[in-house]
């Protein structure tokens, strides 16, 4: 394809039932992803580009070509904007079989190539024995299989996303996202991929654009993204369940930490230094996954935070329990903190409610938030 | 000489003929469009149902008689009438009957998942092809009951061919006004048995359209 590879340019501004969408990016031949809570416009913006909605004004164009232009009044109709789109449901045509079904985009072959392509195809992702089978008879991570291999059969210049792997569960989702980057490193195509998960978007992004109320507010690398959150808003969405306000005490300058004291608590932890002086306040935040809990006082680790403390709550999440620790220090009342650890680990420690537990904390995995 | 049986079947056929291409873009239109005044376009197709046989008639025949635009068109293409001609009848069952497809089309289209159409348009297929290959197969129940629900209609309607026919024996004499002719002369009979074909050909017809209805759901699940 001589077009492959080419950047995609957006400028979208339209009015939605909640707020406006207003954002501007460029994509390059890589996999970006658009991160955001629900509602927060990443699928309106899929639809403009894929040509199913018409924004109020803007400009989109994928290389030299333009899709849509308010200025010009130019508007591709999506069937020519050889954009491959994917979503959630595959949406496969109930009354074709998976051969017809991955055939259809392919109009403008011969019988023969027609029929050889699709052959290679339903071959690379591993469908080709249900090939005459109807959509209805085969299982939802291989209907996904089939949406995705008859997207891609048309050669799209550009892969739009929009949480194809909801309906999936580990190991399918494993599989899907090897076919479908093996295929991206292959033709190098701009990939645009919508999620709310932020485990999704570290994992398949080197670029993350954060999406919220219709704007993009952040775009960087993921470990810039989501370790290095600015606002309030950004770090609960990117997984920082723990955020104190507190007030700096001391600043170490030669060790490059300085003390800070939780607001209303006597608890003191070491922080990284920051441009704070005495008495300033901050506000600190904590993943959960970053706290680590000990049944019995540990010594002789490097960890400068020791916090000790009672089990409030033990709950079971999927894949993982969240525990609830109140810790106090003489004088002061309790603060709570939330620890992420695995289930072998509840096991293993057997831990109980009211249970008088350790939290280690490193200095360097608290982060400050602008406030 | 045609049968009035006969008569009927043809008339019921090329009436619902006529509907599958009259009725079928009005569907698709009635399915699709978002036009704010869709609904007084319903209304007007749904007439014929609420509205007296006889009324409806009425006015057809004015239309279609030498006096009516319509009629005084067609005597200057033709040469002959087009009230109390088969042509006539005709006509008046599309606009009797239009109801009977054009209802079953919608809503048939209408429950198209637009998600597939949205896929087969990203996958490079032009609105024609789209409809072809997606929408109108998995319309096609919908679409195969309107049919049969026209011919059943027109193959009973009474009332419009009476008063647009004329009860011309071998030209516009269709069954139902047959078996009315037969009992006002006390030929119960006759009457009898063309009753009898009317209504098995009617059963079997919804028969056969719900086997095959069912056998395709079947094949899709």
């Amino acid at each position: 394809m001589s077009a492959s590879g080419e950047t995609l340019c957006v400028e979208i501004h339209l009015p939605l039932a909640r707020f406006q969408l207003d954002c501007k990016f460029e994509a390059g031949r890589e996999v970006a992803v658009l991160f955001g809570p629900s509602g927060a416009g990443k699928t309106s913006v899929l639809d403009c580009i894929a040509g199913f909605r018409r924004p109020q004004r803007g400009r989109i164009a994928l290389g030299s070509q333009i899709l849509f232009s308010s200025r010009d009044g130019s508007d591709l109709p999506v069937r020519r904007r050889r954009i491959g789109y994917l979503s959630q449901q595959p949406a496969l045509f109930p009354h074709l079989s998976v051969r017809q079904n991955v055939g259809y985009g392919l109009l403008d072959l011969s019988h023969a190539e027609r029929n050889a392509r699709v052959d290679s195809i339903l071959e690379r992702f591993r469908i080709a024995p249900l090939a005459d089978s109807r959509p209805a008879l085969i299982s939802g991570g291989e209907q996904q299989r089939v949406a995705l291999a008859r997207t891609l059969a048309c050669e799209p210049e550009l892969l739009l996303l929009d949480e194809p792997l909801t309906a999936l569960d580990l190991t399918l989702k494993a599989l899907f996202l090897e076919l479908l980057f093996d295929w991206q490193r292959e033709r190098a195509v701009p990939m645009l991929y919508v999620t709310h998960e932020q485990d999704e978007a570290y994992s398949l992004a080197r670029r993350v654009l954060v999406m919220q109320e219709g704007r993009i507010v952040a775009d960087g690398e993921p470990h810039q993204i989501f370790s290095a959150p600015v606002s309030r808003e950004r770090a609960v969405l990117s997984g920082y369940e723990n955020i104190f306000d507190a007030v700096v005490e001391e600043t170490h300058a030669a060790l490059g930490t300085m003390t800070c004291r939780l607001e209303g608590t006597a608890l003191r932890l070491e922080s990284p230094l920051a441009n704070k002086v005495a008495g300033a306040s901050v506000c600190l935040a904590l993943r959960a996954g970053d706290i680590l809990v000990a049944i019995s006082r540990p010594s002789g680790i490097s960890a400068r935070n020791v916090l000790s403390g009672r089990i409030r709550s033990i709950e079971d999440r999927s894949g993982m329990v969240e525990l609830r620790v109140l810790c106090g220090a003489a004088g002061g009342v309790d603060a709570e903190f939330c620890s992420h650890i695995t289930r072998g680990a509840l096991q293993n420690l057997s831990l109980q409610l009211g249970q008088e537990v350790w939290l280690i904390i490193k200095t360097h995995s608290i982060q400050f938030l602008r406030n | 000489m045609i049968s009035p049986l006969l008569l009927s079947l043809k008339l019921a056929l090329v009436t619902s003929c006529l509907l599958f291409v009259i009725g079928m873009p009005i569907a698709c239109w009635l399915a699709f469009t978002r036009f704010r005044l869709r609904f007084l376009v319903e209304a007007v197709v749904a007439l014929p149902i609420v509205l007296p046989p006889t009324v409806l008639g009425f006015y057809l025949l004015l239309e279609f008689g030498s006096r009516g635009w319509m009629g005084a068109f067609w005597e200057r293409c033709t040469g002959h009438t087009l009230a109390f001609s088969f042509e006539g009848l005709v006509l008046g069952s599309v606009v009797y009957s239009l109801p009977f497809a054009v209802q079953p089309f919608t809503s048939a289209l209408a429950s198209v998942d637009r998600r597939l159409l949205a896929a087969s348009a990203s996958l490079g297929a032009s609105r024609w092809r789209t409809f072809w290959r997606i929408t109108f197969p998995l319309a096609l129940p919908g679409v195969v009951t309107g049919f049969a629900l026209s011919f059943a209609h027109t193959l009973g309607e009474f009332g419009v061919v009476l008063m647009l026919g004329g009860n011309i024996a071998g030209r516009t004499q269709t069954a139902s006004i047959a078996i009315y002719d037969n009992v006002q002369m006390l030929e119960y009979r006759a009457a009898a048995r063309q009753s009898l074909t009317l209504l098995a050909i009617s059963f079997t017809l919804l028969v056969i359209i719900n086997a095959l209805n069912r056998k395709r759901n079947w094949r899709l699940q």
